[in-house]
């Protein structure tokens, strides 16, 4: 157990890392089809994995907050309420769930090799439960029906896949250079 | 724009009830005409306070890619006049948050929205901690954009390839160490609970919160 100002400083840290990585200029791959990604979903994935549930949750909650607060802090620069009220506000709001999701199941999967237990998390959580809020999200701000909604989002999946394979390279290269960095499974 | 129009003079209170009222009555319309007059009314708010529909339109940029993409899937599915109705609803909504956003300094926001963190303090996290975090959060921001530049600075000088994700163990390695640092610096000075809260508009988390 540690002290409450670290876990504090934690979560500051991790916002900020979801912050910076949206600030790299997006890129896009053949792989991806030509979809633009952003390295942003890749911090939410690292909060979960490397925070554990709650604490990864709350830093995710805090970059939104800071959002909210007019920051641009968002992929492109985006800030303020003005994105949620866009057609992505339930993958935004959906972010916290995911974090939850992939930190729980990094927790409970502690015995398993990192790469593959960050693996199975991530997926898991910022790919199946981040759509499946993000989803009925873009229905319901834009009124597609539900099967092109889901088809169009499926255009970032690829992008995500990448994503979930470098958060798990990533953490087994910090449980090698910074084990206790690790708080998911400590 | 003036720095001080009357929507920078109003509460920010105010401004975030107005716009939750306004988005409960906008978001149900579905015509054509109520949502167009609903998107002119915005915009005459934007001029309001000088801003013309050329830095409307410059506002809008960011998310037009989207919106374009939105609008191609309305096309493919067949309800292109029902889209179109519901984007500009999308559009007016997010003008007029960006509009609140505008106009509302970053501490008075704040201080705004603190009484929604109160149920925080029932699950052990009183607001002055939620100031400090996003006070934090704030500061780390720049100085990793500083570590991700100085490693990418790097790795230009050795290899003539694209880094794409191989900065990011180190960054956060790097990233972690620095919060370390943070973290003891913070317990030396007797932890969060005893930080002295300023009122400075630089440091938007230490406003209004002690």
């Amino acid at each position: 157990m540690q002290s409450q100002d670290k876990n504090l400083v934690q979560i500051a840290l991790y916002a900020a890392v979801i912050a910076a990585l949206g600030l790299v200029p997006p890129f896009s791959l053949p792989l991806t089809g030509g979809v633009p990604i952003t390295a942003q979903t890749l911090g939410v994935m690292l909060a979960g994995i490397m925070l554990g549930p709650l604490r990864g949750a709350l830093a995710v909650l805090l970059l939104l907050f800071v959002t909210a607060l007019g920051a641009p802090l968002l992929a492109g620069g985006r800030g303020g309420l003005g994105v949620f009220a866009g057609p992505s506000v339930g993958f935004l709001l959906g972010w916290p769930v995911a974090a939850f999701v992939t930190g729980l199941l990094m927790k409970s999967l502690r015995r398993l090799d990192v790469l593959i237990s960050a693996t199975i998390a991530a997926f898991t959580g910022c790919i199946l439960v981040l759509y499946a809020i993000g989803v009925p999200g873009i229905v319901m701000m834009t009124d597609l029906d539900f099967a092109t909604a889901f088809k169009g989002s499926m255009a970032f999946v690829p992008g995500d896949l990448i994503k979930v394979a470098v958060a798990a390279l990533i953490a087994r290269t910090v449980q090698r250079g910074m084990p206790s960095a690790i708080l998911s499974r400590s | 724009m003036a720095r001080s129009t009357w929507l920078h003079r109003c509460r920010a209170g105010h401004k975030l009830l107005a716009l939750f009222a306004f988005s409960l009555i906008l978001l149900p319309l579905t015509g054509l005409l109520p949502v167009a007059a609903a998107a002119l009314g915005v915009s005459a708010l934007y001029y309001s306070i000088g801003l013309g529909w050329r830095r409307q339109l410059a506002l809008l940029v960011p998310v037009l890619p989207l919106i374009a993409a939105l609008a191609l899937l309305h096309l493919l599915s067949g309800s292109l006049l029902a889209g179109m109705v519901v984007l500009l609803r999308l559009l007016t909504l997010f003008m007029l948050a960006n509009l609140v956003s505008m106009t509302t300094r970053m501490t008075d926001m704040m201080a705004a929205m603190m009484p929604a963190l109160r149920p925080f303090a029932l699950i052990g996290v009183p607001p002055r901690q939620i100031a400090l975090a996003v006070a934090l959060m704030l500061r780390f921001v720049p100085v990793f954009m500083a570590i991700l530049d100085g490693l990418s600075e790097a790795w230009r000088a050795r290899s003539a390839q694209r880094p794409r994700w191989r900065l990011m163990a180190p960054f956060l390695l790097q990233a972690l160490a620095t919060a370390d640092s943070v973290a003891e610096a913070l317990q030396a000075r007797g932890g969060s609970a005893g930080v002295a809260l300023n009122n400075d508009d630089r440091s938007p988390g230490f406003a209004k919160s002690g």
